[in-house]
């Protein structure tokens, strides 16, 4: 048995140098001002200034926002691929984009958003004159939705996928409608998948920052954004991870709500 | 799942979803043929800004080390996943194995910024300065996660009365690992391996964090430059990358096809 020992010793200095360490570091950092002295001054700030304050707020309805529209889009997609006959090859096609580096995705986007781009063109042949579409927020909310959409698309379709067809069958035998069985049958047994779809796509949508570099021109400002802004360009590390901390706190809070329910509780 | 029996109105949503998803990819690709310099107007076919990619040597630099350490990370987050997945399988003890799960899934869930950020104050705490070494072992720390997600399902379903038999039939346990695990679980280390390397090609935000001045991967680059606005060279990139991801999971399918039809091929020999 000693041997199984062995075999975890890399393992475990990976779970205690790069698991455990960081994020201890991090906690620990947040309670330091920028010059080294242990203080609470960071998180007084970051809860008695409006101006952080504002800014989580902000950074969680925009997460909101991008949660809702991927959902309100993946949720009828993964559902018809569930009706295809190859869906397996779809689903795959689906995924593919997800393949493609993240950054070249977000730059499609500065041609087609930009002023001479394909929209503005497409704007003046309908005859409107072009529109500032690029370093806004609508753009910000369309290529984070863009970008997060397969990974709502996959939870959801499993879910789906898993339900037993005669459940289906019964519920119309039993003489519900189309959207009787949507409402009563397949939405709560997809429950799960929808969780698990808006815990991947909520808590990397707080943290987002390039995008509201290249996209939102600085105009968004996410928890991420502000991150980075503290750790590379002003280099005050301990309100950096104040902010992380509190990053990693709304994130622990989302995935207890998104959590997976147990099957067969006390509901009924 | 068969509750639309119309099928116009949900096939039409599809293609429009199709669409929205590949547009801005093949928008990409197609002004990468562009013989003008801007992601309008089509000027005419061209491949200038192919040929300027490839005289581009900073570029073909980054592309270098960009594979280097997607490489190198992918293959020692194998197999130190692969170890540790074998660690945890061995672990019989439920509670120490549900926190070394949990433990295991920190780096999946966390958001990229702490990463990097918590990475950044690691390093300069142990005074690892930073460049390729930092973004190296940063590949390999988030890598090995999903190693260990690939690898261990394969090894709960390996049944353990193989090992015993092999241990009873005189296997010392370097025989059983390399003989009876390693060979059952190849189809799992190579997913590891696969998905540990598209990771790495992928990843942004941990490597702007703790790529210092003098090293640059891809992602970081692109951001760079895209900042500054426009350059077709990146569209003409852009174009290749995604022939690498198509050749990629054309790969990883075709290996994962036929590992599951070696099993059934065993199977059927066996039955």
């Amino acid at each position: 048995m000693n041997k199984k020992l062995f075999y975890f010793i890399p393992y475990t200095l990976w779970l205690v140098l790069f698991v455990g360490a960081p994020i201890i570091l991090m906690l620990l950092q947040s309670f330091m001002s920028i010059d080294g002295q242990a203080t609470l001054a960071n998180y007084q700030i970051f809860f008695g200034s409006g101006t952080y304050l504002r800014m989580m707020f902000n950074s969680v309805w925009y997460a909101f926002l991008i949660t809702v529209i991927t959902l309100v889009i993946s949720f009828p997609t993964a559902l018809f691929l569930n009706t295809l006959r190859h869906k397996d090859l779809w689903l795959l096609l689906i995924i593919l984009p997800t393949w493609i580096n993240l950054l070249l995705k977000t730059y499609a986007f500065i041609g087609i958003l930009g002023h001479n781009g394909s929209i503005n063109s497409f704007l003046q042949f309908m005859g409107f004159a072009p529109q500032q579409l690029l370093f806004s927020n609508a753009s910000f909310l369309l290529v984070a939705a863009y970008i997060e959409i397969p990974f709502m698309i996959l939870p959801i379709f499993n879910a789906l996928a898993e339900i037993d067809n005669s459940l289906i069958n019964a519920s119309y035998d039993l003489g519900a409608s189309k959207w009787q069985t949507l409402r009563h049958v397949i939405l709560p047994l997809s429950a799960d998948g929808i969780r698990a779809g808006i815990q991947a796509v909520f808590i990397p949508s707080l943290s987002l920052f390039m995008i509201t570099r290249l996209i939102g021109g600085n105009r968004v400002i996410t928890l991420g954004t502000a991150i980075e802004e503290h750790f590379l360009v002003t280099q005050n590390w301990g309100m950096g991870s104040t902010i992380g901390v509190v990053l990693i706190i709304a994130m622990i809070i989302t995935m207890f709500v998104t959590r997976e329910r147990k099957k067969g509780g006390n509901k009924y | 799942m068969n509750i639309n029996k119309t099928r116009f109105w949900p096939t039409i949503y599809l293609i429009v979803v199709f669409i929205l998803l590949y547009a801005p990819i093949f928008y990409l690709i197609f002004y990468s043929f562009n013989a003008g310099k801007y992601m309008h107007d089509f000027a005419g076919f061209s491949l200038r800004h192919y040929r300027q990619l490839f005289n581009d040597a900073r570029m073909m630099e980054i592309v270098f080390n960009t594979f280097i350490v997607a490489l190198l990370s992918s293959l020692i987050a194998t197999i130190i996943g692969t170890l540790g997945a074998i660690g945890i399988y061995g672990t019989k003890n439920r509670v120490m194995r549900n926190v070394i799960l949990s433990l295991n899934n920190v780096l999946m869930v966390s958001p990229d910024v702490i990463i990097g950020a918590s990475f950044l104050i690691f390093f300069t705490m142990l005074g690892i300065g930073l460049g390729f070494g930092s973004v190296l072992m940063s590949h390999i720390a988030f890598s090995i996660p999903i190693v260990v997600l690939m690898v261990l399902p394969k090894l709960n379903e390996m049944n353990y009365s193989l090992l015993d038999a092999a241990q009873d039939l005189g296997a010392n346990s370097w025989q059983v690992l390399t003989r009876v695990v390693l060979p059952y679980i190849t189809s799992g280390i190579f997913a590891g391996f696969f998905m540990a390397f598209t990771y790495s090609l992928d990843d942004f935000a941990v490597t702007f964090f703790v790529t210092g001045n003098g090293f640059s991967t891809l992602s970081v680059e692109i951001y760079s430059r895209a900042r500054q606005g426009v350059s077709l060279e990146i569209n003409a990139l852009s174009t290749l990358m995604f022939l690498i991801s198509l050749i990629l999971v054309v790969g990883y399918f075709m290996i994962d096809s036929y590992n599951s039809g070696r099993k059934a091929k065993k199977g059927k020999l066996s039955a």
